[in-house]
């Protein structure tokens, strides 16, 4: 195995790009940990957004916030555990690229329930609208 | 056994890692000071802009599916709870093992690497086996993206991930066979660590389906 090979400056780079370094010299078994760790928690929190659907113990219609909660956590976990992003001075372009995509994924997701929920307390009820039809 | 190529380095390492400081002392590549960032560097990163407009791209479906859920007049169908547990062990455990595979490459471990991808793929197929059993049932039962606004919001979003992942399958083979025919190159790896993050970001989204879609609109 050589590991001399990698002439392409990485090694040496103070940014990282997102993911698991590919390079030589990555330590296996710290690797290891780090996707076991991530795979645990993220099968933890799988059980518990299928363990909420079917549970009496939370109130009903707090189950989607708490599914939204679940959701979000396990994506947290996948981005630092899987892909690797994490809040150290080498991942600033990594951080700020995924801010800004939260950001624009927030405004598309808030923004068009914002608008079509404020739409249809405007709209004429569909019973009158029928009756101003006949 | 050198596998690993020279042929990607277009400037001299001790350039490209800035021994050659140009009058500073910072010896960071890529802001202005101490040549430019590694190739490696600048490919993934511009992937991960690539994922996160992918993201995007899958949030606006996410948008209109809630919309007319919210909205929605026609049955919503029946959760099929042991078909959501198996779809998502299968992408969870294949995205583990994505890992694994990576870290075999970053060991220059050729074997584990393939059985790592190898198993990967089954999984993925798996999965896709029994998404494309499941909508096969759906459109059986008249619940087929003809069929209503509720379900073509459905099957567009998650048709739209299911065809992520059959591409992600293609890629894999590809991978697969491209490391074993040309050996751990610069670029082979390059592709290599652009295809793991596609994998888990496709789990992502899995993530955001089988909770916000399934488990809290379809009737248990």
């Amino acid at each position: 195995m050589s590991g001399n090979g990698i002439a392409d400056g990485a090694s040496r780079a103070r940014d990282k790009a997102p993911g698991l370094s590919l390079d030589v010299g990555e330590s296996f078994g710290k690797g290891v940990q780090s996707y076991l760790i991530g795979f645990v928690l993220a099968v933890w929190l799988t059980g518990a957004s299928f363990w909420v659907v079917q549970t009496n113990v939370i109130y009903g219609p707090a189950v989607p916030a708490a599914l939204v909660a679940l959701a979000v956590a396990q994506m947290g976990i996948h981005l630092v555990f899987f892909l690797h992003i994490t809040t150290g001075p080498d991942n600033t372009n990594n951080v700020l690229a995924l801010a800004f995509g939260v950001l624009i994924v927030c405004l598309v997701i808030f923004g068009s329930l914002w608008i079509m929920t404020n739409l249809n307390h405007n709209m004429i009820p569909m019973k009158d609208m029928l009756n101003m039809q006949r | 056994m050198s596998m690993v190529s020279e042929r990607s380095s277009l400037i001299p390492a001790d350039v490209a890692g800035g021994s050659l400081a140009f009058g500073s002392s910072s010896d960071a590549p890529g802001r202005g000071e101490g040549g430019p960032t590694s190739k490696s560097i600048v490919v993934s990163f511009g992937f991960w802009i690539f994922l996160l407009s992918d993201i995007v791209m899958f949030s606006a479906f996410f948008a209109a599916f809630q919309v007319v859920a919210g909205n929605a007049t026609v049955p919503a169908p029946h959760l099929d709870m042991s078909n959501l547990t198996i779809e998502t062990i299968c992408l969870l455990v294949s995205s583990f093992l994505c890992g694994i595979a990576s870290l075999g490459a970053a060991a220059r471990n050729l074997l584990l690497m393939e059985a790592g991808l190898l198993l990967t793929g089954i999984l993925g197929a798996a999965f896709l086996f029994l998404e494309i059993h499941e909508f096969a049932g759906l459109i059986a039962a008249h619940q087929g993206p003809a069929d209503g606004a509720f379900y073509s919001a459905f099957f567009a979003l998650v048709g739209c991930h299911g065809l992520h992942v059959t591409a992600g399958l293609l890629w894999l083979g590809t991978m697969m066979a491209q490391i074993f025919a040309k050996g751990f190159r610069q670029d082979m790896l390059r592709r290599l660590a652009c295809f793991s993050l596609f994998w888990h970001a496709l789990d992502i989204i899995w993530v955001a389906i089988f909770s916000l879609v399934y488990l809290a609109r379809f009737t248990p």
